[in-house]
């Protein structure tokens, strides 16, 4: 009897020296003298370094609106506190500046800081551990190549027990791969290709693909789509009526490579800023290669109701550029009067677009959802797309309207864009400013 | 021939202006002024020369072209018109038979009396014009029939004018001005003349076509910023966004690799760009990496200022406007007494022509073009900044798209002379609507607090209002306005209101904010008319009176109060029964000379959104020398201020203003507007002011209307339509309540909740 | 080097192609009878008509414009609905600053020439865009009637 006791003793003892050792023992760094040997020097590796920090859309979340790229301090509100994304200049206090190259690709493969400290995966380090490590050297020198910026980014601002890093190891080891990806002798090229930019480096999955309860990505689900800080992203996968099956190759193309695509609206939101900082800088084989692999993703059917149906409706297709239809005019009402006001000179009664085919909504599945979700944010917030003809940009009309009116606008919005019946309240109005 | 006269003028600060004669828009001192210029007729700089030139206004030729210079500038108040239409009258000519141009700058042949200075603004043109501009029509007249009688040698009794004609009667024979005007330039200018008896007016009083309006339907018309002089570049202009910052470092590579960007041009606390046209410029100032020194306002914030104001209305020694009879006693012996506090917002001019001014700085001398409610002090701006003599600064003044006050002052004329003196070419300054919302010179806010006590029949039998501001006058004057001395402006429309109220004391606590302050169209009036009418209404309420009923029984004493009251209240229908959620307020004033009363008709949804259904307005201006543009002032008027009062409000966050163009300053657009109905009290009086006087009753009309309807007091502006909610839960964005259960509801909601601010206290019966 | 048609004329002129039409008309071409009120399509100021559309030509970079011919408020008085809208605003003096007017014209015209009776709430979709700070709403919907009737 005594002897099982001590035996369970000692196995619960050396369980939890394991468990300690696991959770606090130094993350050993990684030797990347191999791949360093293989990179070119001075400009060619920055340049190289310059559209592949472009392709990992770094810049997105390492800078706040109106901040300098790269210096950090952009909030990342999760379901368990804010994080900060920390500077990323060459900044010797605040920014990176002093970190070895041994020390950024554990950053970019383990989530681990200079100091040993788990990083948290609101940084996408689950995708760029799939990056090689010669990438990852790229991306470092470009970032060095640039001025340092002296930034220090807010502390974060997380409870217990989120606020203990060592947890997150075991999180690591339930939702962090290995080592780059790896080839699939079965695909193309270009799959292989388009793989590795849409998993290791615009980690595409990120938003768009559904976490599971441990804030893992379902992968079961593959870009189901998702909802985060308040906007959705959308089901990418190829399912015809709730993802992208429906759309062309063509379409596709375009919206990756300029934010718009005919019949498919404009990209806004977090999707607007993952073009306008990142694949629009993208080669268009690059994007070729990232179209024909999200079109591989097997169909995932989402509950989503965002769906726009083959046939618009009537009250769009009634209407021309300059003037609602009868019909349009009858469901009237306040939401009306606000679109006749600060809309329509933009976006055009028929979906069209006026001044820019940016403006058009024809199609999008923005006035398509029900819900609203990133109807009620880019009416609140605007939006901006650097295009082939200047900026374009639709202004942030939050301060001046009110609840009901922005929940009245959005109501008319999808019932003449869209022929849905929807209920935005001035609550979900209210809820999406706070967003 | 002599340079321009005007007095000499040292600008020492933004703040400083116009000394000298100095800008004193007093209203109080109506008919105390100087009379511009009259019989005065040497020429200026800028001066149409004709062969009759018998004053500073009138230009009659030997070929018959008949030209007017007017002393006020058009900006779309009918100014031009109206001006014309008094000289025309006595110079017996028609409105069709002239031509009209701006005065160049000359303090002393174009002073608006009752502003002491060139300057158009006030509501004062008509009132300062109407004697001095019809005895120079009548001089002129009586001038070249002298001629006449004097070319036929028959008695000057015998002959008359009409049309531009000089008639000798008994004969028929006719000459026109034209051929008249070198004989007359010889006679004897009259040193007093004869005005007609109004029963006579051929042209006052009628509905004229508007002078200035032909080329506006074509794109004929030059304002300022439509000017275009030979070799000019232009230039868009970052200031630094916190008020008062300075301009630190700035990285000008990118900027300079935009092709077409000609200059950067840094000045203390902005920087310009130039290039070939505005859209390079505005590319090119966007490329620029600016780094701002923020000073000391950078933490700056709404709230603060607020709290500064609020706590000077309590802690300060005010300065009294107003006090008389036994305040404290009649304070005492009230039956009820009611006190009430209000907040008004800061608020941006937004004038649909955006700020410019096009300079060239030469070797010895500077020209200007723009459009400005104040040449001479736009003058004064260039002489300062580049150094050179007022009569080396020549303007040319333009129409101006949209004024409201922002063209009171011309400090953005330094700015664009301190651009141009840097380069070699003639530059237009083009500010860009964020830039223009953004370092307006903004209408200040207010803290007002009143109590009044009511007597035994529900009528204050004592009214106090303490006024909490910064003075406005005090931007103007060099050095600041004195603190111990009453700035009117301050308590303009708080201090006489047009009631009976024999035991008042108004006082003001001054309180200037850290940014420079002017006039907004309506100026002290707008304020404080929403304050006196708010609370004149709730006092109506205390007392259980009906609105029009209690100011009724406040204005016997008062006949054109009572005179437009009561026409509004036939009018609109008042007291006739209206849809559930709906009310109708009134507010009633006598600002700007003129009296008026407007009710306005609304509705609320549950969710506590505004209809503005109908506004019915019942004016007595006087004379009205052009009924129609006193009609198309006062709808316009209205709608400014509706706008205002609803929408309008700058805030600031960090020292920046958090506003920056129409999507988030938001101007009400014609599906908005109300349905407006003007109606004259027939008056011989001399005109009143008529630009701003809607103005004035839009925001108290409004905020009386909402309290009819919903039984909510709002007392700051802009409105919070979060406040007019009845269907509460916030369930759904389309009420399904039943009609009759909101104002039910509404009720209810009045019940529970306490005014924030505004507190009735019945007297302990003794 | 980008062609454009501007009121009926032929001209090319050299400036980058997303420069918004509306500098083009008033900077390069010197048509300045378009106005610049906000530059983000929000007041309605810089309206032209493409082919007879009006459009916001602060945010139209001119490269777009292509082969539609551009209309200005200098030009309008030569469509039929242009004169109409001109002469009834005239009459019935709706300007008081007239900034916003031009843009005011160009829409006004535009609803007509495709409406010929537009009802209160037509009026309300075309012109709802177009600011006027003077306020002259009442009277611009009363001159679209009278035009419409003329
Ligand atoms: S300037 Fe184009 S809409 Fe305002
Ligand atoms: S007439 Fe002045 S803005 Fe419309």
């Amino acid at each position: 009897m005594k002897r099982l006791v001590r035996t369970i003793l000692a196995v619960v003892v050396v369980a939890a020296v394991a468990v300690a050792i696991f959770l606090f023992r130094p993350a050993p760094l990684p030797d990347v003298s191999v791949a360093a040997a293989k990179l070119p020097t001075g400009q060619a590796l920055i340049d190289r370094g310059e559209y592949l920090t472009r392709a990992a859309d770094c810049v997105a979340c390492h800078t706040t609106s109106g901040g300098t790229p790269y210096a950090g301090g952009l909030a990342f509100k999760l379901p368990f506190g804010t994080v900060y994304s920390p500077n990323i200049t060459a900044d010797k206090q605040t920014g990176i500046g002093d970190w070895s190259d041994a020390e950024f690709v554990r950053a970019l493969h383990q989530g681990i800081d200079k100091q040993g400290r788990n990083l948290y995966p609101a940084f996408s380090y689950a995708a760029y551990a799939r990056m090689t490590t010669e990438d990852a050297l790229a991306i470092k020198a470009y970032l060095f190549s640039l001025p340092p910026v002296h930034a220090e980014a807010p502390k974060n601002d997380l409870g217990f027990p989120f606020n203990q890093r060592y947890v997150l190891r075991f999180w690591n080891l339930l939702f962090v791969a290995n080592g780059p990806l790896p080839q699939d002798e079965k695909q193309s090229a270009e799959w292989n290709r388009g793989a590795y930019l849409t998993e290791a480096m615009a980690h595409c999955g990120e938003c768009h693909t559904p976490r599971n309860l441990l804030y893992g990505l379902d992968n079961g689900k593959k870009f189901a789509g998702a909802e985060l800080q308040g906007w959705k992203a959308y089901n990418i996968s190829s399912d015809k009526t709730t993802g992208i099956g429906s759309w062309s190759d063509e379409q596709l193309f375009d919206y990756l490579s300029k934010g718009h695509a005919e019949g498919r609206g404009a990209a806004t939101g977090s999707m607007g800023e993952a073009v306008d900082y990142s694949l629009r800088h993208l080669t268009p084989e690059d994007i070729k290669a990232i179209v024909a692999y999200v079109k591989a993703v097997p169909p995932q059917v989402s509950s989503d109701k965002a769906i726009v149906e083959a046939q618009p409706p009537a009250t769009l297709t009634t209407s021309i550029a300059y003037g609602p239809s009868p019909d349009s005019v009858a469901q009237g009402g306040l939401g009306l009067k606000l679109f006749q006001g600060a809309c329509a000179s933009c976006h055009a009664w028929n979906g069209e677009g006026l001044q820019t085919p940016y403006a058009a909504l024809r199609g999008s599945r923005t006035v398509n959802d029900p819900d609203g979700t990133n109807l009620i944010q880019v009416i609140l917030k605007g939006a901006h797309m650097t295009t082939p003809l200047g900026k374009q940009a639709m202004p942030a009309f939050a301060s001046a309207y009110s609840d009901t009116e922005i929940a009245a606008l959005g109501n008319y919005v999808l019932a003449h864009f869209g022929g849905k019946q929807s209920a935005i309240t001035p609550a979900d109005a209210a809820k999406a400013r706070a967003q | 021939m002599s340079k321009p006269s005007s007095s000499p003028q040292k600008v020492t600060s933004r703040r400083a202006f116009l000394q000298g004669s100095g800008l004193l828009l007093g209203f109080t001192m109506l008919g105390a002024g100087i009379r511009p210029g009259f019989a005065a007729a040497e020429p200026v700089e800028g001066d149409v020369i004709a062969a009759f030139s018998p004053d500073a206004f009138i230009r009659v030729d030997s070929d018959g072209k008949i030209t007017f210079i007017l002393p006020n500038i058009e900006m779309g108040q009918g100014t031009h018109t109206g001006e014309a239409t008094l000289i025309a009258e006595e110079l017996e000519v028609g409105l069709d038979q002239v031509t009209v141009v701006d005065a160049p700058p000359n303090e002393k042949l174009y002073t608006t009396a009752l502003l002491g200075g060139q300057a158009t603004g006030g509501s004062t043109s008509m009132r300062a014009t109407w004697e001095p501009l019809r005895k120079a029509g009548a001089a002129a007249r009586t001038m070249l029939v002298s001629a006449a009688a004097a070319q036929w040698s028959v008695p000057v009794s015998e002959c008359s004018a009409k049309l531009g004609v000089v008639t000798h009667q008994p004969t028929g024979r006719q000459l026109a001005y034209g051929a008249l005007a070198d004989a007359a330039g010889k006679q004897p200018v009259p040193s007093d003349v004869k005005l007609k008896d109004p029963k006579d007016f051929q042209l006052i009083g009628k509905s004229l076509r508007r002078v200035d309006t032909a080329g506006k339907v074509n794109g004929a018309v030059v304002y300022g910023i439509d000017v275009r002089v030979p070799d000019m570049k232009v230039a868009t202009v970052a200031a630094c966004p916190v008020i008062g910052g300075k301009l630190g470092a700035v990285d000008e590579t990118a900027a300079r690799a935009v092709p077409g960007v000609r200059d950067i041009v840094r000045l203390d606390n902005a920087v310009a760009v130039i290039g070939d046209h505005f859209w390079v410029a505005k590319k090119g100032l966007e490329a620029l990496t600016i780094t701002w020194d923020e000073g000391a306002n950078a933490k700056l914030s709404s709230a603060d200022i607020m709290n500064t104001l609020k706590a000077a209305s309590k802690n300060k020694t005010p300065i009294m406007a107003r006090q008389e009879g036994d305040v404290a006693g009649a304070l005492k012996a009230a039956v009820k007494t009611v006190e009430a506090s209000y907040e008004l917002p800061f608020l941006a001019h937004a004038p649909m022509e955006p700020i410019n001014c096009v300079v060239h700085v030469r070797a010895d001398e500077c020209e200007i073009w723009l459009g400005t409610q104040v040449p001479t002090q736009a003058q004064g701006w260039a002489a300062q900044v580049t150094g050179f003599p007022l009569d080396k600064v020549i303007v040319h003044n333009h129409l101006i798209g949209g004024g409201f006050g922002r063209r009171l002052v011309a400090e953005y004329v330094g700015q664009a002379a301190a651009i141009a003196k840097q380069v070699s070419y003639p530059v237009k300054v083009i500010w860009t609507r964020e830039e223009d919302i953004q370092h307006d010179l903004y209408r200040p806010t207010y803290y007002d607090r009143l109590s009044a006590g009511l007597g035994a029949d529900g009528l204050p039998t004592v009214w106090i209002d303490h006024v909490a501001g910064g003075s406005v006058l005090g931007n103007y004057i060099p050095g600041g306005w004195p603190q111990d001395k009453l700035d009117d402006d301050a308590v303009d429309g708080a201090a006489k209101p047009p009631y009976d109220l024999p035991v008042i004391q108004v006082d003001w606590v001054r309180e200037d904010p850290p940014m420079p302050i002017t006039w907004w169209r309506g100026v002290g009036p707008t304020h404080n008319v929403f304050v006196v009418e708010s609370f004149m209404d709730e006092l109506a309420h205390a007392a259980g009176k009906d609105p029009v009923e209690y100011r009724r029984a406040l204005t016997k004493n008062q006949p054109r109060a009572a005179g437009v009251l009561e026409l509004a209240a036939e009018k609109s229908g008042w007291g006739s029964p209206l849809p559930a959620g709906s009310g109708r307020g009134i507010s009633l004033h006598n600002a700007f000379g003129s009296f008026m009363a407007a009710v306005l008709e609304i509705s609320v949804s549950p969710a506590g959104e505004i209809t503005l259904q109908r506004a019915v307005v019942a004016v007595d201006c006087g004379i009205a020398i052009n009924p129609n543009t006193v009609e198309a002032q006062i709808e316009g008027g209205l709608i400014f201020g509706l706008s205002a009062a609803l929408y309008s409000g700058i805030t600031f966050s960090n020292g920046r203003v958090e506003q920056s163009n129409f999507h988030d300053y938001r101007i009400l657009r014609i599906n908005e507007a109300p349905k407006i109905e003007v109606y004259h009290v027939k008056s011989l009086e001399s005109p009143g002011g008529i630009g701003e006087t809607a103005t004035v009753s839009a925001g108290p009309a409004l905020a009386n209307a909402i309290f009819a309807a919903t039984g909510k007091r709002l007392r700051s502006l802009p409105i919070d339509r979060n406040q007019l909610k009845s269907d509460g839960a916030d369930k759904t964005s389309v009420s399904m309540m039943p009609p009759l259960a909101a104002p039910l509801l509404a009720v209810l909601a009045n019940g529970k909740e306490r005014p924030e601010t505004g507190v009735e206290t019945e007297a302990e019966t003794l | 080097m980008i062609a454009l048609n501007v009121n009926g004329e032929d001209r090319s002129v050299d400036v980058p192609d997303d420069m918004p039409l509306l500098w083009v008309l008033r900077d390069v071409i010197g048509l300045t009878g378009t106005k610049f009120g906000c530059g983000i399509a929000q007041c309605g100021a810089c309206t032209v008509q493409l082919d007879g559309q009006p459009v916001r030509s602060c945010v139209l970079p001119v490269a777009s414009v292509g082969s539609r011919h551009v209309t200005t408020v200098e030009a309008i008085g030569t469509t039929q609905s242009g004169k109409k809208v001109q002469q009834a605003w005239l009459d019935l003096e709706v300007i008081q600053c007239g900034y916003c007017q031009s843009g005011q014209i160009m829409s006004a015209s535009a609803l007509l020439e495709r409406n010929p009776d537009p009802s209160d709430s037509d009026i309300d979709a075309a012109m709802s865009g177009n600011i006027c700070r003077c306020g002259t709403y009442a009277r611009i919907r009363a001159a679209i009637k009278q035009a419409a009737k003329a």
